[in-house]
């Protein structure tokens, strides 16, 4: 189980000469197995919000839970995905997607069974023995996944994992989030600033204001997962919707730059 | 395989070229102090097994201990150096001054305290490598992105955990390219502190026969040290490549 309660969410850092306040009284709630994007002016704190739920940043106030759990640190079912450096380029592809099971204990031989199973589910069966530095941008991202499938994870954290892709690979590694989420099931949580995509891969789009990050406005987008959901006017509507909204938090910069 | 040949040919071209250049240089100069390399190897195959060996593996063993102890002494403190702000606020003044500082000039001090053996040439090797991995290691510490090491603790590593599978790894090909160059520098101090005061070793060698005026036994070893100059590079370049197989990989 991983709902997720995020209540009075504040985060300041202590910058060189003043404090920043990242994320301020922000509340959500993620049901268990629910998908949801999250948008927001650049420097909102979306990362920040996502690194909390991850416990990797203790709240300044405020609680995080995970599965009724508050959270303290790493979680055993958490998968986080970022969008460049995740991967070790000094591990091959097999070692990249097993280094959560062997950071964890996993016994070897369950480790191998698990990561098999991971790199033929993302198509990177053939490159097991290959480096990071020998893949295409699209591939590594797979193999990100895979290392998240691996976990077991029922909580899949993403921070903008496909913006350093072209555009084709993108909506390709797109279709795999979202095959998988509907194959499993496991709740998900997408932080990205490509609108297209918060509508594609989230069923709630949450809008964030600018730093410090609440939540502006929460869309709700019941289509998502549907066949061809893309090619629908809903699809069409729900964006301009979100344009609309970033627009009102000043996302798109003062003025039309 | 074709690297192989491809590295061998390529060793062999360079090896025309220098010595095509040394004949060159001894013809120009024509003086007994700068034989001609036919002579110098000439004499360099006749002492090779008298003479030269056993000074090679003396000096040999002096360079490759004193590298490996300043690596094995360097590395681990220059890599928590680089992670930990707390101990660099105290460590890294100490460092700056003393980098700078030339190590050799200590060689008297260290003759005074440990005689003429094998021991301060090893302790002044040592503390110059020791130094030049250090801040290398240091360095390449604090550059590591930070996040390798958040997706790397988002999967429940420890401190230990970061070390072994990312910092240390990240910071393996500075390390090795530390190394490599200071080949060349450790060698250049063996010599010195052999030529300077001994009893044994190619740089006590290359020494003696310039006095006895035996000036294509010194050629002969200033082969053999360039020799173990190339060896001890070519060793590193190896094992660097066997150790750090991810930098070789095409991008």
């Amino acid at each position: 189980m991983a709902r997720v309660d995020v209540q009075g969410l504040s985060v300041t850092y202590e910058g060189v000469d003043r404090r920043v306040g990242a994320l301020n009284a922000l509340d959500l709630a993620i049901a268990d197995g629910e998908p949801i994007a999250i948008i927001g002016p650049s420097g909102c704190g979306k990362s920040t919000l996502l690194l909390a739920v991850a416990g990797l940043v203790a709240p300044t106030s405020g609680s995080v839970r995970v599965g009724g759990e508050p959270v303290a640190g790493p979680r055993l079912h958490t998968a986080l995905i970022l969008q460049d450096f995740g991967l070790l380029p000094w591990k091959t592809v097999m070692h990249n997607a097993a280094l959560g099971l062997e950071i964890r204990h996993v016994p070897a031989p369950e480790r191998a069974r698990r990561v098999a199973e991971a790199l033929a589910r993302v198509g990177l069966a053939e490159f097991a023995g290959a480096y990071p530095g020998e893949l295409s941008g699209g591939m590594r991202q797979r193999l990100a996944v895979a290392r998240a499938l691996a976990l077991e994870a029922d909580l899949l954290l993403m921070d903008e994992p496909l913006s350093a892709l072209d555009a084709l690979t993108r909506e390709d590694l797109q279709g795999l989030l979202l095959d998988i989420w509907r194959q499993r099931g496991h709740t998900s949580v997408l932080v990205t600033h490509s609108i297209e995509e918060a509508v594609y891969l989230g069923r709630r789009v949450v809008v964030l204001t600018p730093r410090p990050g609440r939540v502006a406005a929460i869309v709700e987008n019941p289509e998502m997962g549907d066949d061809d959901f893309r090619d629908t006017p809903a699809f069409y509507e729900r964006c301009a919707e979100l344009r609309r909204l970033l627009a009102a938090e000043g996302a798109f910069g003062e003025g039309a730059s | 395989m074709r690297a192989a040949v491809r590295k061998i040919v390529g060793y062999a071209g360079a090896v025309a070229i220098l010595l095509a250049g040394w004949q060159v240089l001894a013809m120009i100069v024509d003086s007994s102090a700068l034989p001609g390399p036919a002579p110098a190897l000439q004499t360099f195959g006749s002492l090779f097994f008298a003479a030269l060996l056993p000074e090679a593996v003396v000096s040999a063993w002096r360079v490759v201990v004193s590298m490996a102890l300043g690596t094995a002494l360097a590395v681990p403190l220059g890599l928590v150096l680089g992670r930990s702000p707390r101990i660099d606020a105290v460590a890294a003044p100490l460092i700056f001054l003393t980098y700078p500082v030339p190590k050799i000039v200590f060689l008297p001090v260290l003759l005074v305290l440990f005689g003429i053996g094998s021991v301060p040439k090893i302790v002044l090797i040592t503390l110059i490598v020791f130094f030049q991995i250090l801040v290398t290691a240091r360095d390449a510490a604090r550059a590591i992105p930070p996040g390798s090491v958040l997706s790397v603790r988002s999967l429940g590593a420890g401190g230990a955990q970061v070390f072994r599978h990312v910092v240390v790894p990240a910071a393996l090909p500075d390390v090795f390219t530390a190394l490599r160059i200071s080949t060349g520098t450790a060698i250049a101090v063996l010599f010195f502190s052999e030529s300077i005061a001994g009893t044994d070793g190619i740089g006590y060698y290359i020494i003696d026969a310039w006095s006895r005026i035996a000036y294509r036994d010194m050629f002969a070893g200033i082969i053999a040290m360039a020799v173990l100059g190339v060896v001890l590079y070519e060793l590193l370049e190896m094992a660097e490549a066997r150790v750090c197989r991810w930098t070789r990989v095409g991008r």
